[in-house]
């Protein structure tokens, strides 16, 4: 009764399962050909057996193993090695499990400085020792990306990935492809904005007014948004948040893209690309605020964030 | 010494945890703990970063609840920056998050509670989970799917994202509703709130009664509960004031920028999420017989601390969960009822608010300048009270990040109700997987 299916999450938000749940009667006609053997949001299988009598961690074979967030603790670490072992295809689904997502903001700061804060610097909490204990796993060093860790086979990304690429996927397996991709497209080659390659120029706005456009009319008559100033990093964003059809859904909200989906291919360098896309509209990139970040803000990890060292003075 | 069961993972619920269960030489509970694994410091890497990029970086905390943290954290900037957003724009805001909530708690009630419910607590694993619901009744299922699906689209063609939205701005919203956006969503919402009476005489018809004693014994707790109300006592997921409530009912209000006064965290070393607790109840204890400084979050606590609901189809239902379990109501299991009635009250609100002339205002975003300041933004998530607490500096990024969320304000109790359910139903080291799955079923409650 169709394929074998894991499926866990790490340092994840559950955002990647619900956009599963969210495919809508498809997933029905999906259903019946896939065997789930383990998937702790629908399932109760349990790793040391439904009495938890057994010694050893256990997740069961499958042909395809699903994995939606990134690695920030030892027990992720651990789930992620036999879901690896246990899978045939591996697949890293979201921006976490892609690239490490949001969470790997984190590593703009020490470990050290994180755990203070949450445990010692908040207002409403009794200073206290972190906690460590043998069912508090350990933090690793940095939020990392699945394929730091093991072999990826095919990666799925997205915050959240939109359910028409995960079926795609699945269904390209199921007809017995072991390899899957999204098209490497730009943000941009499926936005409908008039671009007229010059922006209205002086320092990049901050989204603190919201874009020029008009309400009754479509987006195809709504100027590109870093032409009208603000910061929008579709130009080196892969393009599919909406799906196979359909305009990118920052931008149907009247609101700028921050690169959900990643770069466009594999060993791109976003920041230095979208730097030379501000400029060449214009835009000077050293007036955005708060750069570092928000340039990188699902990519955090395969080191693109990291501590920097503390400046003079401060 | 005895021996311990563990309970890994946790299952049909949306994060990461396990139980301990200590037994004694006799095979008797003497402890059971909830270890929650994940942590991930949001109150440390948002800083540094524009207060108005916070709403659509925060709304990662929760990708079921993402919308409960995008409109906290804009309420929290509002806040910093001094700005009031006009009318429409939050008539535009409720609106999404009632619609936002109708998927969740279909979501919940269908996918994650039913198998325990419409397959049985004991049943094997490998049938009681949503797929043994498609199968036992296929019809609702197709119903359920197609609703949830329903809410996404809704929210999506409007506002862009489901997940992880974008659409709640500094000062507003990014964008108006058209009339003709207003008109394709309001027969949808109509059949939302049909679906959502459906949902509430399936259960009444078809689980509560028969599960009551079930309801009666499974995970029961005596402790306080937290949620938001109106001026005037009633139910509100956007805006208000805090009501803390004591087990014997009595309460206190509270602004939402003096929860510092009224609410504490714990730090315990066996779990990375913090154990808030009623700080003027005294120091917390969890003790099963004498808890101290305990409360509750998410729907039975706003369906307790609440004088009535805000639209009539919830106040009714409301009225007879009243008849029947008291107020406050203590069963952990009437969680799932209190759930329904606020699916009601989500559904009513959405028709109400498409049916507002207001709704479609062009004045939907406020001017906004950056500045120091400090700003508490709290909305009910669906799993509780949700405290978002910024700090801006004179360029208007964040200096400081304060979040309570709502399963953490339910930590304490969840570890009361394990604990209570283990007791009552491990005895002499006799147990099984359907014993366990029941001790469970004291945390999806919850839905954490």
């Amino acid at each position: 009764m169709g394929v074998t299916v894991a499926e866990e999450w790490l340092n994840a938000c559950s955002g990647c399962e619900i956009s599963i749940l969210n495919t809508g009667e498809a997933l029905l006609d999906l259903l019946p050909h896939l065997n789930f053997v383990h998937i702790p949001v629908l399932l109760d299988h349990k790793y040391f057996g439904q009495t938890g009598e057994k010694t050893a961690f256990e997740i069961p074979e499958a042909v395809v193993g699903i994995i939606s967030g990134g690695v920030r603790n030892e027990e992720h670490k651990h789930v992620l090695n036999e879901m690896r072992q246990k899978s045939k295809i591996l697949i890293a689904l979201g921006s976490c499990a892609a690239y490490g997502g949001i969470p790997a903001q984190a590593n703009m700061f020490k470990n050290d400085e994180i755990l203070e804060k949450v445990f010692r610097g908040s207002p409403s909490t009794n200073p206290s020792p972190n906690p460590e204990h043998s069912d508090v796993p350990k933090w690793t060093n940095t939020v990392q990306a699945l394929d730091e860790i093991v072999k990826v086979d095919l990666t799925i990304p997205g915050c959240p990935p939109h359910p028409d690429w995960i079926a795609d996927a699945i269904l390209a397996l199921l007809a017995g492809k072991t390899a899957w991709a999204l098209p490497e497209r730009s943000v941009c080659d499926t936005c409908p904005v008039i671009r007229e390659k010059k922006s209205v120029g002086g320092p990049i706005k901050r989204g603190l007014t919201n874009l020029d456009f008009d309400p009754e009319a479509g987006l195809d008559k709504m100027r590109c948004i870093n032409e009208q100033g603000f910061f929008c990093i579709g130009p080196v964003t892969l393009a599919g948040c909406a799906g196979k059809e359909g305009v990118p859904r920052c931008v149907q909200a009247r609101t700028p893209c921050r690169g959900c989906f990643g770069p466009i291919r594999k060993g791109a360098r976003p920041m230095v690309d979208m730097m030379g896309a501000l400029t060449s509209v214009g835009l000077d990139p050293k007036t955005l605020v708060d750069r570092r970040a928000i340039m990188n803000r699902y990519i955090g990890a395969h080191g693109y964030l990291t501590v920097l060292p503390a400046r003079p003075g401060k | 010494m005895g021996k311990v069961i563990n309970i890994q993972p946790i299952t049909r619920i949306e994060g990461h945890a396990k139980v301990a269960i200590h037994l004694d030489d006799a095979g008797n509970v003497v402890e059971t703990k909830v270890h929650v694994q994940a942590l991930r410091g949001f109150e440390k890497f948002c800083e540094g970063r524009p207060a108005e990029e916070m709403p659509r970086i925060v709304c990662h905390i929760c990708g079921i609840c993402p919308w409960a943290h995008h409109l906290a954290s804009s309420k929290a900037v509002d806040a910093c920056f001094g700005v009031t957003p006009p009318p429409a724009a939050v008539k535009l805001r409720r609106l999404m998050q009632n619609i936002a909530y109708i998927g969740d708690r279909i979501l919940h009630f269908y996918f994650l509670a039913a198998p325990d419910f419409v397959i049985g607590p004991d049943a094997d694993y490998s049938v009681r989970n949503v797929l043994g619901v498609i199968q036992a009744v296929p019809d609702i299922a197709r119903q359920v799917v197609k609703m949830r699906q329903m809410t996404a689209n809704m929210l999506e063609d409007f506002a862009g994202r489901a997940i992880h939205p974008t659409f709640s701005q500094a000062g507003g919203v990014s964008k108006p509703m058209t009339e003709k956006e207003r008109s394709a969503m309001l027969p949808l919402a109509q059949e939302l709130l049909e679906f959502s009476q459906f949902t509430m005489k399936f259960a009444k018809d078809n689980v509560f009664p028969k599960y009551l004693d079930a309801i009666k014994t499974i995970g029961v707790i005596r402790v306080g509960y937290l949620g938001t109300v109106r001026e005037d006592g009633t139910h509100d997921f956007y805006d208000g004031k805090l009501r803390l409530m004591k087990p014997d009912g009595s309460y206190e209000d509270f602004a939402y920028d003096q929860y510092l006064d009224y609410i504490g965290e714990w730090v315990e070393p066996w779990s990375y999420q913090k154990f808030p607790y009623a700080k003027k109840w005294g120091q917390l204890k969890l003790d099963l017989d004498d808890p101290v400084g305990v409360y509750r979050t998410n729907c039975l606590a706003r369906v307790n601390v609440v004088d009535q609901m805000a639209t009539p189809l919830a106040q009714a239902e409301l009225e007879e969960f009243r008849a029947a379990f008291g107020r406050p109501a203590h069963f952990t299991l009437l969680y799932h009822y209190a759930r329904l009635i606020e699916l009601l009250q989500c559904a009513e609100q959405a028709l109400e608010l498409l049916n507002d002339p207001e709704i479609t205002s062009r004045d939907i975003r406020a001017e906004v300048t950056p500045k120091a300041g400090r700003g508490v933004g709290c909305v009910e998530a669906p799993r509780g009270s949700l405290i978002h607490d910024y700090e801006t500096d004179a360029d208007g990024l964040i200096t400081k990040v304060n979040l309570i969320v709502g399963t953490t304000h339910n930590n304490a109790p969840i570890n009361l109700s394990v604990f209570q359910a283990a007791k009552a139903l491990i005895h002499d080291g006799k147990y099984d997987q359907g014993i366990l799955n029941k001790v469970e079923m004291a945390i999806r409650a919850y839905d954490p």
